[in-house]
């Protein structure tokens, strides 16, 4: 596979011509130059070179126009319009967006799409992250890097969430693509810091090892020593959860020799100390990720006492702030020099109180984004409402993530939050207690939301003060918030809360729902009406078959549904099975449940493929 | 383990079936705040601690029903890494490995813990004090519970019960299979050794 310089891959400027090779499948005698923007010999194509033949120039003029189509969502439009266009379409794609790596095989993503520099790759469901899936299900890289190894030798960036790799799988990762640039695993696991050194000492042009939520083991590997010697091209290092010690002189002298970077995550190994001697070589950072954010066990009182408020004020740029894993609070004044050009803080591992929040929050006038623990308290949220007008994005964590713990936030927080931040897109809150009101008033000052999480710890657990179910809340978000696509519910919920979800959430492409619903129809009622549906969980609920079958006219169009511990039977998802063919049905069991065979169904989990059911189930799961 | 037609056995059971499907009333909301409430006031400071329900919280509920405080798996939705704040554990693999079950003579249900949340037996006997509500007395070393109407006692792994407190900690994590806490006769033949 040679490379077509002609493309213009949609991160660089230019490129030059080279005469030898073709675009297309039809051979053409003369090319035109490559697109430049503003160039007239674009638009004067059919002139600089002898005429192509008419059907030619159309393709032509395609091919420069969708380089400049970036979005999946616009390719794979223009695709179907026709034959031509969806060849043409085909050969200038060069990013690669897999929603469920077990939808589309390897190979047919290679035979269609022969120029891709960038893949990313999803793996798992989301509720794989709480203990429901049975381990070593599936969604193993190793196939997909084998068929990419082969087919992309010019790839430049691999993403992958929820999918397990090996060690070698890395191995391969770095032998087989010489100009990679950027890995970016979040949530993945399987390997070790075998694995990462190979990425670190056979990826020269690496720009970014994102290990976001990924689980590494701990091999004894010093990964971080294997980068190669000299400067590096480093943007980003992000390794803030992987659990293993790292050699600090290594990173040290990375960081020293990594001028481009501007994004440093770092693991809560990393003290204080050390993050100081970090921080002092590289003054340029963006984003950055603290450690532990205390003195190290080992050093005590020995560590010396550095300024770090100096450190921080001498990061002019960093606009992104996470990490203080293992907090001193004490230490928390050294950040005020950078709260006033913060966008984006992560305080969610670090358990401080209002009193402790407020002097941060209150300098943070720019913040978009914020993460926290209930221990900052619904005052703590009164204080980020007043600060904080233009946040987009709010979670708030659990410190004790238990059913029947007390609660410092409430609605009283929620309902602060939503006067005080009108712009709010996105929310996740964690609480003991919740009522209608507060989430109503939420729908009504905040109509810009597009993700509405909220969790009610205790399962079933009604509006706290009129002890209604929270129907009425769930149901004023999806009226009023016009532009929701993603909800996750609560609670106790009838029915009813799923009559308003399927008639007003019309955009709703992700649903959460877990102990909720009286019957079959909660769920009819969400087939029957969310035409942007794309993916359903849902977990102890009362939905059996019926429910099931009133949804088959839209499986197809989702990426996939899973229902662990409801109602379903055997039966009824062989019923699913065979009536729709091209839906891979996978039941997983539960251990222990195995031989159970009174038809009850412990996991149900399925997705549409184009290749048909896999060959690489374990035990626990069971393809209809 | 042992079904033995203790029906409240099952109660504590981690399991990840549908509630209702114990006769658990899954429409009807348990009234856990505003009992947990009452429970403060009747009970003393040990009951103010945020991570314990106390035995009231069944007592408001048809008798039959089990409490819904079981634990479920998965829930609330957090990662592992998001849990034990405290605690520098690496990996949550086994969602399911270390809890055990607590009994008490003449308490009406089983509790279930979760030994790797205790680094030492003094803490585990605290922890077990406030659960229950009892006093186990000073545990020293050589006059174990001296004085006490109770005695703690685990199941090992070969089935034998052994007093709480002779093996090392670390020990003793890894062979109890369950806990009983004993009272009365028994426990007084035990604590006079």
């Amino acid at each position: 596979m040679s490379e077509n310089n002609h493309l213009h891959h949609h991160h660089q400027n230019h490129c030059s011509p080279s005469p030898a090779e073709t675009m297309s499948e039809d051979d053409e005698p003369g090319r035109p130059q490559p697109p430049d923007p503003g160039s007239k010999k674009t638009r004067n194509c059919a002139a600089v070179h002898p005429s192509p033949h008419p059907d030619r120039v159309l393709e032509i003029v395609l091919e420069h126009v969708l380089q400049f189509l970036t979005a999946r969502r616009d390719r794979n439009a223009a695709s179907l319009v026709c034959k031509s266009w969806y060849r043409t379409e085909a050969l200038t794609r060069s990013h690669v967006f897999i929603g469920n790596c077990y939808s589309v095989s390897p190979s047919r993503v290679t035979a269609r799409f022969p120029r891709v520099r960038s893949v990313a790759i999803k793996g798992r469901p989301r509720f794989a992250d709480f203990n429901l899936m049975p381990l070593n299900w599936g969604a193993h890289f190793g196939p997909w890097v084998a068929t990419m190894g082969k087919a992309y030798p010019w790839l430049e960036r691999v993403y992958l969430k929820r999918m397990s790799l090996t060690d070698r799988d890395l191995c391969l990762l770095g032998d087989s693509f010489v100009g990679f640039k950027e890995l970016e695993l979040v949530c993945c696991d399987g390997f070790g810091t075998g694995g990462l050194a190979a990425i670190a000492s056979k990826c020269s042009q690496l720009r970014v090892l994102d290990l976001s939520d990924t689980e590494v083991m701990n091999d004894g590997v010093d990964w971080i020593s294997c980068f190669p010697e000299g400067e590096t091209c480093l943007e980003s290092l992000i390794f803030d959860y992987v659990e293993c010690p790292i050699n600090f002189e290594a990173l040290e002298s990375l960081v020293a020799r990594s001028p481009a970077l501007k994004k440093l995550r770092l693991n809560r190994e990393v003290s204080l100390g050390q993050l100081y001697r970090l921080m002092v070589r590289a003054p340029q950072l963006t984003h950055l990720g603290t450690g532990a954010f205390g003195p190290s066990e080992a050093q005590g009182a020995s560590d010396q006492e550095y300024d770090y408020a100096s450190a921080f004020s001498a990061c002019k740029s960093l606009v992104c702030l996470s990490g203080f894993r293992e907090i001193v609070p004490e230490y928390l004044p050294a950040i005020y020099p950078v709260c006033a050009n913060l966008v984006s803080l992560n305080l969610s591992h670090a358990n401080i109180n209002v009193e402790q929040l407020k002097p941060i929050i209150c300098q943070c006038r720019k913040l978009q984004v914020l993460w926290v623990l209930d221990s900052v308290c619904d005052e703590g949220l009164k204080a980020v409402a007043a600060a904080c007008p233009d946040l987009r994005e709010l979670r708030v964590f659990p410190f004790d993530p238990q059913e029947d713990a007390e609660g410092p936030v409430s609605e009283v927080g929620l309902q602060a939050i939503s006067e005080g931040c009108p712009k709010l897109e996105s929310i996740l809150y964690f609480c003991q207690r919740m009522t209608n009101a507060a989430v109503i008033a939420m729908s009504k000052n905040c109509p810009d939301l597009v993700v509405f999480r909220l969790c009610i710890m205790g399962r079933h657990q009604p509006d706290y003060v009129t002890r209604e179910p929270m129907d009425e809340g769930f149901g004023a978000i999806v009226m009023n918030c016009k532009k929701l696509t993603r909800l996750a519910t609560s609670g106790l919920m009838t029915d009813r809360a799923f009559a308003y979800i399927g008639k007003y959430g019309k955009l709703v492409r992700t649903l959460s729902v877990a102990f909720a619903g009286d019957s079959d129809t909660g769920l009819k009622y969400v087939l029957e009406g969310c035409h942007n549906l794309q993916k359903l969980e849902i977990r102890d609920s009362p939905f059996g078959d019926a429910a099931l079958l009133s949804g088959l006219h839209h499986y197809y169009n989702m990426r996939f549904l899973w229902m662990s511990s409801c109602h379903l039977s055997r039966q009824g998802c062989r019923e699913v099975a065979r009536a729709l063919p091209r839906l891979v049905v996978e039941l997983l069991s539960y251990e222990g449940n195995e031989k159970m065979d009174d038809g009850a169904v412990d996991v149900l989990y399925m997705y549409r493929s184009l290749d048909g059911p896999r060959n690489d189930t374990s035990e626990s799961v069971t393809i209809l | 383990m042992d079904f033995q037609g203790d029906a409240n056995l099952k109660a504590t059971e981690l399991r990840l079936g549908l509630p209702g499907t114990l006769n658990e009333p899954a429409k009807q909301s348990p009234p856990s705040k505003s009992s947990k409430r009452a429970s403060l006031e009747i009970y003393d400071e040990s009951s103010s601690k945020k991570r314990e329900t106390s035995s009231s919280d069944v007592d408001d509920r048809d008798s039959t029903a089990p409490p819904t405080k079981a634990q479920i798996v998965g829930w609330p939705p957090i990662r592992s890494y998001r849990k034990n704040t405290l605690q520098p554990k690496k990996h949550d693999a086994d969602a399911l490995g270390t809890f055990i079950k607590v009994s008490m003579d003449g308490a009406p249900y089983l509790r279930k813990i979760d030994l790797k949340q205790y680094k030492s037996y003094p803490e585990l006997l605290k922890a077990l004090e406030i659960m229950f509500n009892f006093s186990i007395g000073d545990c020293s070393e050589r006059d174990y519970y001296m004085g006490s109407e109770y005695a703690p006692t685990y199941e090992d792994k070969d089935g034998d019960w052994m007093l709480v407190g002779d093996v090392p900690w670390n020990m003793f994590i890894s062979s109890c299979k369950r806990l009983r806490i004993m009272r009365g006769q028994e426990a007084r033949g035990l604590t006079c050794l």
